[in-house]
């Protein structure tokens, strides 16, 4: 029975209805609908009709989905929506409030304070910022904080260069020859190649991947890390930034708002392990699986901030830290604890995981940041 | 393609083709078809991406036209090149016979070297052909960007000749193994699924298809293991290319069935870590084959 024309119409506008209701689910459910994809949905719900479930799960799953992740965000709204009970909570909203606290009073109430101390007594005026350079993050306090966030924008990430397999002109006499040019430089000798042009292989930065621990031991740096994070994930295109606590969460997309509050706060609402403890092993494996050994930390160089007290098998530490650095360029653990004249890496996650960095190096200052922007770039 | 009429259609063409597709997979590919929009596939190493292409090929009869994205792919790799030795030969000899040299004759058809992109979008047949953009994640954001712009108009300008515009738009499959991201716009222009590991039945079907020498009981036994496998907690967990290359092993080794010894000896083709070899024999080789007995007593 073929649709009169009133009602193709009629059933053109239940699509568009339906997708746009949908969208707003999923939405409000935490994930990104574009309108672009609205709009596919609806004529993909044209094409496979509305009479099978499965269809039109299978439709809004192609078209409005752009990460297996979201795959289970989606089945909730999708149950929800097509079954009648159109609640749906906001997972983001459930999660803690932000613990990235920028008063320092909770450190000392923390009770782990004697890494702070040095410093603040010494103040001859230099400028503002050289006295902030060298202060422990532990001891900023709000202001100081905010002083050193606009520092951090300064400081320029840049990975080291290696050579890529694009090409390009060079005036020089050397390299290969580029024959492109050199055909169309003789049409102006009459035909003879006399100008002969040439190229070189250009040179690209590495990507640059930070694991960033957040777990409780380190609360009194990961602000300031993440700060530093933001930056570098803000300044340039390849870098990479996951928080490192009881599990792996990838946090890239959420810092690269240009707005470091709005960045943090988005981070802060994906991780959901924030302050808890680490399992160092089982996140580095997570990672190793799901994106390093694949291809993310393939040449790139790997930074770890963390000051690696870990909840878990040092074993396994050790085994991931090697599968790490049999694909990475460089590994480079930074630990705030570093700084402290009496420090050993005596923290069994620390030692196992030792024989396999390349750069070790403290990051509890300003000062110390910018070693870790001279050390990726070489 | 745009004639096909429904997602079962899909399906039992694919799999007239050996291709067995799950649902989520074959409504992926008729909305493809029928909205004429590129199909992103993304999923583990192994788990028949490629495939798609291939057989969406043999199906439509459609030319495969295949680019194999890498590091550094840039247009003159992807789209089309000069052929520079023929036109330094061809302004040579225009010297030798003393005639002038025309720029126009020189960067014409005749000299045009036509690379995957290119042959996809100015194809002369009937039939649009398939066009398989492998491992888009290898190449960089530039490429991507350029890509994008060939997906969106179907059409490629060359300064020196003009633009060429597909007559009917090919079917595009884009595939990722996700080393990287791939940008959100290209990810807009396209339909994304995402294929995962086939369960027991899907998967005992599979090699019945693609390894037709391989009997019942084994196929069983292979599937039953490799489920236990994946459950395993390893590197790499194995995937069908890995599943019907472990039965063939087993076949080519002359066993009928699957026992302990057989699976020593064969380890190496299911699973590619020594790592993950370790991990399997701790668990104890013995362990996997008793799991395949379930889903056996279960049908």
């Amino acid at each position: 029975m073929p649709p009169e024309p009133d009602l193709e119409a009629e059933t053109e506008a239940e699509h568009d209805r339906i997708s746009l209701a949908f969208a707003r689910v999923l939405r409000g459910a935490g994930l990104d609908v574009p309108v672009g994809s609205t709009i596919t949905f609806a004529e993909a719900l044209a094409a496979v009709g509305l009479d099978r479930r499965d269809d039109v799960y299978w439709a809004g799953r192609v078209t409005l989905l752009r990460t297996p992740e979201d795959g289970d965000l989606y089945d909730r709204a999708f149950d929800a929506f097509w079954d009648g009970q159109v609640e749906v909570t906001t997972p983001a909203a459930a999660s803690p409030p932000l613990t990235l606290a920028f008063d320092s009073e909770r450190d000392e109430a923390d009770g782990e304070g004697d890494v702070t101390e040095s410093g603040p007594t010494m103040q001859v005026r230099y400028s503002r910022a050289e006295v902030l350079r060298h202060r422990d993050f532990a001891a900023y306090t709000h202001a100081e904080l905010a002083e050193a966030r606009r520092l951090m924008t300064d400081l320029r990430l840049a990975g080291a260069l290696r050579r890529s397999r694009r090409r390009r002109p060079t005036n020089r006499e050397r390299g290969r020859p580029d024959l492109r040019r050199t055909v169309r430089r003789s049409l102006r000798s009459g035909g003879e190649p006399i100008d002969r042009a040439f190229s070189t292989p250009s040179r690209r930065p590495r990507r640059i991947v930070l694991l960033c621990d957040v777990s409780g031991s380190m609360e009194a740096y990961s602000r300031a890390l993440l700060r530093f994070v933001q930056a570098a994930v803000v300044g340039r295109g390849r870098v990479e930034a996951f928080a490192l606590g009881t599990r792996l969460t990838r946090i890239t997309r959420e810092l690269s708002s240009r707005d470091p509050d709005a960045a943090l706060a988005a981070a802060a609402g994906r991780v959901l392990d924030w302050s808890g403890g680490t399992r160092l092993g089982d996140g580095l494996r997570e990672f190793n699986d799901r994106w390093g050994v694949r291809g993310m930390a393939r040449g790139a160089v790997v930074v770890v901030l963390s000051d690696g007290w870990d909840r878990g098998d040092p074993e396994v530490l050790g085994e991931e830290m090697e599968r790490l650095a049999r694909v990475a360029h460089r590994i480079v653990w930074v630990n705030p604890l570093k700084a402290t004249p009496e420090y050993a890496p005596l923290a069994r996650g620390m030692a196992a995981a030792l024989p396999h960095i390349d750069d070790f190096i403290a990051g509890h200052s300003m000062a110390a940041l910018e070693e870790l922007a001279t050390v990726i770039s070489k | 393609m745009t004639d096909v009429k429904n997602v079962d259609e899909v399906r039992e063409a694919l799999a007239a083709h050996d291709y067995l597709a799950d649902e989520g997979l074959a409504t992926a590919i008729f909305l493809a078809l029928r909205l004429e929009r590129p199909l992103l596939l993304e999923g583990e190493a192994g788990v028949g991406k490629t495939e798609v292409a291939k057989v969406l090929a043999r199906w439509t009869g459609g030319e495969l036209v295949r680019l194999q994205c890498y590091e550094g792919i840039d247009a003159a790799q992807a789209v089309y090149e000069w052929d520079y030795s023929r036109q330094l030969l061809h302004l040579r000899a225009a010297e030798a016979g003393g005639g002038p040299v025309d720029e126009d004759e020189l960067y014409s058809e005749r000299f045009l070297v036509r690379r995957p992109l290119l042959r996809a979008i100015a194809h002369e047949g009937t039939q649009p052909p398939v066009l398989l953009v492998d491992e888009v994640d290898r190449a960089d954001d530039e490429f991507e960007a350029f890509l994008l712009e060939i997906l969106s108009d179907y059409a490629i300008t060359v300064p020196e000749l003009g633009t060429f515009r597909a007559k009917t738009p090919p079917i595009v499959v884009v595939t990722s193994n996700r080393t990287r991201d791939v940008h959100d716009a290209l990810k807009r222009r396209c339909l994304y699924h995402w294929i995962g590991h086939p369960d027991f039945e899907r998967e005992l079907a599979i090699l019945r298809v693609r390894a037709p020498g391989v009997r019942e009981e084994l196929a069983r036994q292979v599937a039953g293991a490799v489920e236990a496998l994946r459950e395993l907690d390893l590197y790499k967990p194995p995937g069908v290319a890995e599943t019907i290359d472990w039965a063939q092993a087993v076949v080519a080794l002359g066993s009928t069935t699957l026992d302990a010894a057989t699976v020593e000896v064969t380890l190496g083709t299911v699973l590619k870590y020594r790592e993950d070899q370790e991990r399997a024999r701790s668990h104890g080789l013995e362990q996997l084959l008793n799991a395949v007995e379930r889903p056996q007593r279960a049908s």
